[in-house]
């Protein structure tokens, strides 16, 4: 091969080491017992134990976590696709009063810092009665999510050449049926690439998400930080369900992983 | 492609703008609200004017000493770990491999840290450097150094670097990595007949056609360091002391934690104007450098 790096190999290995050392360290941790974690230091469980796993599934103010976590993220996803596909569409076909201020000013949201946000979305969310719902979370998720997918759609929008309208529309189709007929499953992955950020982006904030709930819509990120901290160090359990929650990343980044590097430049390639 | 003048597409904008004109304009009134006002307690407030703003930006005051101090401690933080992650991503990205089982395997190991939660990065991290129960902890207290992340706020410090850089590396290359698939083999091919040397590509062509991804990827992790709240709460919690309290950690202590929230509001103000003024910079220079290659005649 032309131009490699020189001890490219040594390079990429230590580095994938490096990443992988920290994770390795916590699935290790959540197959051994407490009085193994504390009092020995083994590179691998002597005795494994799934008892921290069991733990979880079997106690539902963990497992619940999970489903709370999952439904505000599939809400959000949702959500922010269906409100950000005709947007996008609109931006990269048209041009109107004040385009390209809207366009900034939906960006500037994605920079808006969680931190300035939490104490008005709880006042928000408390008048309207959504407080501890997953509705709450996913609408405030939406904040940096819509423009982010807005803004990655119109980039694969923009790959869709014009003259495709045109001939739907004088072959008769409507606006709408247009839209999901024809445009859709042209710009599939441009959706598929949008929905995996918007996934990412929920699933992994929690400042808001803890914020916005107390006990019914509990994410498990914020269960994880309560349960340990008032039952004393339960180290196992902790590193199971810190275990637990990366295996939906895992998944999800398995399915995209030949669109990943397409993904990340957000289809501006 | 040139656009079209209409101003319907309003209609298809209109959702958009009102979901996100509820969960932005609506909290942001709220903050202007609070920023201008001050309170004896039980929801009762009047007017203050820019006393909170006067107040924040005299660094002799209590609040202008703090809102600076962690101010200055996170533009330290962004630059320490934009200047560390933007070359380690470039290098990774370049050792990436072309084709085989290698490159599915090196992509999902690199996005893996981008979908961990970030409580749970920060556990992973809180745990893997003490150094009772902590493999690096551990090792590095029997080699000899005394590290301790709870009392020395160096180590402190180079924990969280660390942590930001195992975080999010791997999104700066995998920016590069999409930014380098798009150069076609022929460049490679031409630059080896004229014997370019190895930097001479490097600078010639593979720098190049990653400016456009390396912008996007300085923004976003100038933003997102800008913003980090949760990894260092969970590592160090700000400390020791206030070592490595930066601007949210700060606001969310003085917003939640003492609910002092005229204070609070001025400085999500500030703080917010600060993010937007630097990202409109870059957004324009970037907007810019892509006219620019199109009026050359460059792909765009």
């Amino acid at each position: 091969m032309m131009y490699a790096l020189p001890g490219r190999r040594v390079i990429l290995a230590l580095f994938l080491v490096f990443l992988l050392l920290p994770i390795y360290w916590l699935v290790n941790m959540s197959f051994k017992t407490n009085v193994e974690i504390t009092s020995t230091m083994t590179l691998w469980p002597q005795q494994p134990t799934l008892a921290n796993y069991r733990v979880i599934f079997t106690d539902p103010s963990w497992y619940s976590g999970y489903i709370n976590s999952l439904s505000y993220v599939l809400i959000n996803t949702l959500l922010s696709i269906t409100f950000a596909l005709p947007a996008a569409y609109a931006f990269s076909r048209y041009r109107f009063l004040g385009d390209k201020h809207l366009f900034f000013w939906l960006l500037s949201n994605r920079m808006a810092p969680a931190a300035v946000f939490a104490l008005p979305f709880f006042n928000l969310y408390s008048a309207i009665g959504l407080f501890d719902t997953p509705w709450a979370v996913a609408l405030a998720h939406c904040l940096f999510n819509i423009p982010l997918a807005v803004w990655i759609l119109e980039g694969f929008i923009s790959g869709v050449p014009r003259e495709i309208d045109e001939t739907a529309f004088l072959d008769g189709y409507s606006f709408p049926r247009f839209f999901v007929k024809i445009l859709m499953p042209l710009v599939a992955s441009g959706i598929g690439v949008a929905a995996f950020f918007c996934f990412m982006f929920s699933w992994v904030e929690l400042l808001l998400a803890r914020t916005l709930t107390s006990v019914n819509a509990k994410p498990i990120a914020a269960t994880m930080t309560r349960t340990v901290s008032a039952a004393g160090m339960d180290w196992g359990v902790l590193a199971a369900a810190g275990v637990l929650t990366i295996v939906p990343g895992a998944i999800v980044i398995w399915y995209v992983r030949n669109y990943i590097a397409r993904g990340f430049a957000l289809g501006r390639v | 492609m040139e656009k079209i003048p209409n101003q319907k597409a309003w209609l298809l904008v209109l959702p958009v703008f009102a979901l996100v004109a509820f969960s932005a304009v609506i909290p942001l009134m709220t903050v202007v609200n609070y920023s201008v006002q001050d309170t004896f307690g039980n929801n009762k407030f009047f007017w203050n004017g820019v006393g909170w703003y006067q107040e924040l930006l005299d660094p002799t005051t209590e609040l202008g000493g703090r809102f600076f101090a962690s101010l200055w401690r996170n533009l330290a933080f962004s630059a320490i770990v934009l200047s560390i992650e933007i070359p380690l991503g470039i290098v990774v990205a370049l050792a990436m491999p072309r084709e085989g089982w290698g490159v599915a395997f090196s992509l999902v190991v690199l996005a893996l840290p981008l979908l961990i939660p970030w409580n749970v990065v920060g556990t992973i991290w809180q745990i893997f450097g003490r150094s009772d129960i902590g493999l690096l902890g551990w090792t590095l207290n029997r080699v000899g150094f005394d590290y301790n992340y709870v009392a020395n706020p160096l180590d402190a410090w180079l924990t969280i670097i660390v942590m930001d850089v195992w975080h999010w590396s791997s999104l700066v290359a995998l920016l590069c990595y999409a930014g380098l698939k798009s150069i076609p083999e022929a460049y490679y091919q031409a630059a080896s007949i004229d014997g370019a040397s190895r930097w001479a590509v490097f600078k010639a062509i593979q720098l190049p056609k990653m400016r456009h991804v390396l912008v996007i990827a300085a923004l976003l992790r100038f933003m997102d360091s800008f913003m980090i709240y949760t990894e260092p709460f969970v590592v160090t919690g700000g400390g020791p002391g206030n070592s490595t309290t930066f601007i949210s950690i700060e606001l969310v202590k003085l917003a939640l934690g003492q609910f002092d929230l005229g204070k609070a509001a001025a400085m999500s103000m500030v703080y917010m104007l600060i993010i937007i003024i630097v990202c409109w910079v870059f957004f324009t220079v970037m907007t810019n450098a892509g006219q620019d290659r199109t009026a050359a005649g460059g792909e765009p």
